[in-house]
């Protein structure tokens, strides 16, 4: 088994499978009904490519795990994503703001790993580009309707930003895992994404008359496993049934 | 005079079986049933988003967890057509979820049972979609053009639905002893339920009549429970699963089961707000539509800016 790029798969999956379930707790809570259909849309888009993920994932660990065991039998330790998408959704500013943060993020990162040398993370990329450059649009649509809304949606956004600013320098860490990678010409360089990541934040908080965190200490584990206190109960709703009858099939 | 003539004319259209668009002519007690009708069928779709969505997050597997999630995201789909044709009636979405929220406004009592177990999200697709299906096929054809169009969409996705939730009820059924134990206890809690969706038995069943005269409805209460029950039993039989009554039995004379009648007095219970899960339904809605208050009022404040912007 390459170690390097099953590690490297399940972050991405574990990212996408993470933000899915918590953009799925709204389905049927959304704050208007065709926002309710339309925040339900990205949660379906980002379950899709956590599940193509978790199938390669699988592949190239050539062991008896498919994508189902690998969602839900791994334990808090094994799972991979950032702190930021497992971060509870709060009020729909928080939830908005975590996603335009992820956004921004993914458009750049499947962007990138479009060009990758391995052809199915290449093509999962290709096909993820064209969700997630609409997800922003809407996010960043709403980021801009909050800042420049009414005072208390101002102040909600800015809170928002405020709270989530100190997860995002994880987006971009890189260990020997990408490393290796980097220069097999498979995996992305996240240093050389976040100088456009942080120029487009910043254009969009401009426009949205939201202003950008100052000093903020940015916190980190997520990708080594080590995560917020968040995850674990996230883990067990989603895990529950699976775990209660280990034995039966779906 | 003048009146009378219109009521010619639109009973005439009755009459030839033709459509009735939004701005045709036709009676006010017409009018008043269809918004009743559609209104309280949105609420239904959108109300049904709750015990549905309680198990997303608990799908026990990547593609139940994604085919959950698209069905309830088509029940809000359905929510949105069927408020859009009762706006063409000449009311509006505020006001219909007003009265879902003051609780004046009624919607399908079936979505007052918790889903407790996953198997519960199987008998739902299962059967209250497809009494669902058999009260909605008819109205396809329905006299008023709007409903009649949105009718033909949401059936569509509706048979989907009910294919999808008979797919989980296969996978228990055929599954370990614990998942048919799941299942058999699913269909125990929702037989009834589902056989009171078709409405009172038709003697005591007032909207009826005009109903049946203005093509909003083709066919009976009993008629529809009848037919219901046939055709469920096949596949009840199939899974390997019993329902919970004891004078059901295939009755060669009439070539259709007989089957005992659901507890009317619980079903009005039910109606009157004392199902178990009445309140927990308005409240999930009630504080949805709340929280979000802000969120519209934003959206709204950042159009009438750019609006105005324009406009300077």
């Amino acid at each position: 088994m390459n170690k390097e790029l099953f590690k490297y798969t399940l972050r991405l999956a574990d990212n996408a499978l993470v933000l899915g379930q918590r953009l799925s707790e709204w389905t049927g809570h959304g704050p208007f009904l065709e926002e309710d259909l339309a925040l339900t849309n990205i949660a379906l888009d980002t379950f899709g490519t956590a599940t193509s993920l978790l199938e390669y994932a699988s592949r190239v660990e050539g062991a008896d795990r498919n994508e189902d065991s690998l969602a839900y039998f791994r334990n808090e330790r094994e799972f991979y994503n950032t702190l930021l998408v497992e971060q509870a959704n709060g009020d729909y500013a928080k939830t908005i703001v975590r996603q335009v943060l992820v956004d921004a993020f993914n458009v750049l990162l499947y962007t990138e790993l479009s060009k990758s040398k391995d052809e199915t993370l290449s093509g999962i990329a290709q096909k993820a580009i064209k969700e997630v450059t609409y997800h922003y649009r809407h996010t960043s649509s709403w980021v801009i309707r909050f800042g420049d809304g009414t005072e208390e949606s101002n102040k909600k956004a800015q809170e928002a930003l405020n709270e989530l600013w100190r997860f995002t320098g994880e987006l971009f860490e890189m260990d020997e895992v990408e490393e290796e990678l980097i220069k097999k010409g498979i995996a992305v360089d996240l240093k050389a994404l976040q100088p456009k990541w942080e120029k487009q934040i910043d254009e969009l908080l401009k426009k949205a008359i939201l202003k950008k965190p100052e000093n903020s200490f940015m916190q980190t584990g997520g990708k080594k496993g080590i995560h917020t206190e968040h995850l674990g109960f996230l883990l067990a709703e989603m895990q529950t049934l699976p775990r209660m009858l280990p034995n039966a099939k779906w | 005079m003048e009146n009378k003539n219109f009521e010619d004319i639109f009973e005439a259209k009755m009459a030839k079986n033709e459509i009735i668009e939004p701005k045709d002519w036709m009676p006010d007690n017409y009018r008043k049933h269809l918004i009743r009708q559609i209104s309280q069928h949105a609420h239904s779709e959108i109300v049904g988003m709750l015990p549905e969505g309680n198990w997303i997050t608990r799908a026990p597997s990547l593609r139940s967890k994604l085919v959950l999630l698209a069905k309830v995201q088509d029940e809000g789909g359905h929510g949105l057509y069927l408020y859009t044709a009762a706006e063409t009636l000449g009311t509006d979405r505020d006001e219909l979820l007003n009265a879902l929220h003051t609780g004046k406004a009624k919607y399908s009592s079936i979505f007052n049972y918790p889903t407790l177990t996953w198997a519960d999200i199987g008998a739902i697709g299962w059967l209250v979609d497809g009494a669902a299906i058999m009260n909605q096929v008819m109205l396809q054809r329905t006299s008023y053009g709007p409903y009649a169009r949105a009718m033909v969409r949401i059936c569509k996705e509706e048979s989907f639905h009910q294919r999808q939730g008979y797919e989980i009820m296969c996978h228990l059924s055929f599954g370990t002893s614990e998942q048919k134990e799941m299942a058999q206890d699913a269909l125990n809690r929702w037989w009834y339920p589902t056989l009171m969706m078709f409405g009172p038995p038709d003697a005591e069943s007032p909207n009826s009549e005009n109903a049946i005269k203005w093509r909003i409805k083709r066919e009976s209460n009993d008629q529809l429970r009848q037919r219901f029950v046939n055709q469920t039993m096949e596949q009840v039989d199939y899974l390997g699963l019993t329902v919970p009554d004891k004078n059901l039995k295939y009755n060669e004379t009439k070539k259709a089961y007989d089957f005992s009648e659901p507890n009317w007095a619980e079903f009005k219970n039910v109606i009157s707000g004392n199902g178990p899960c009445n309140k927990e339904r308005l409240a999930a809605r009630n504080e949805a539509h709340k929280k979000g208050e802000w969120v519209r009022a934003a959206a709204a404040a950042y159009a009438k800016k750019n609006k105005d912007a324009v406009a300077a």
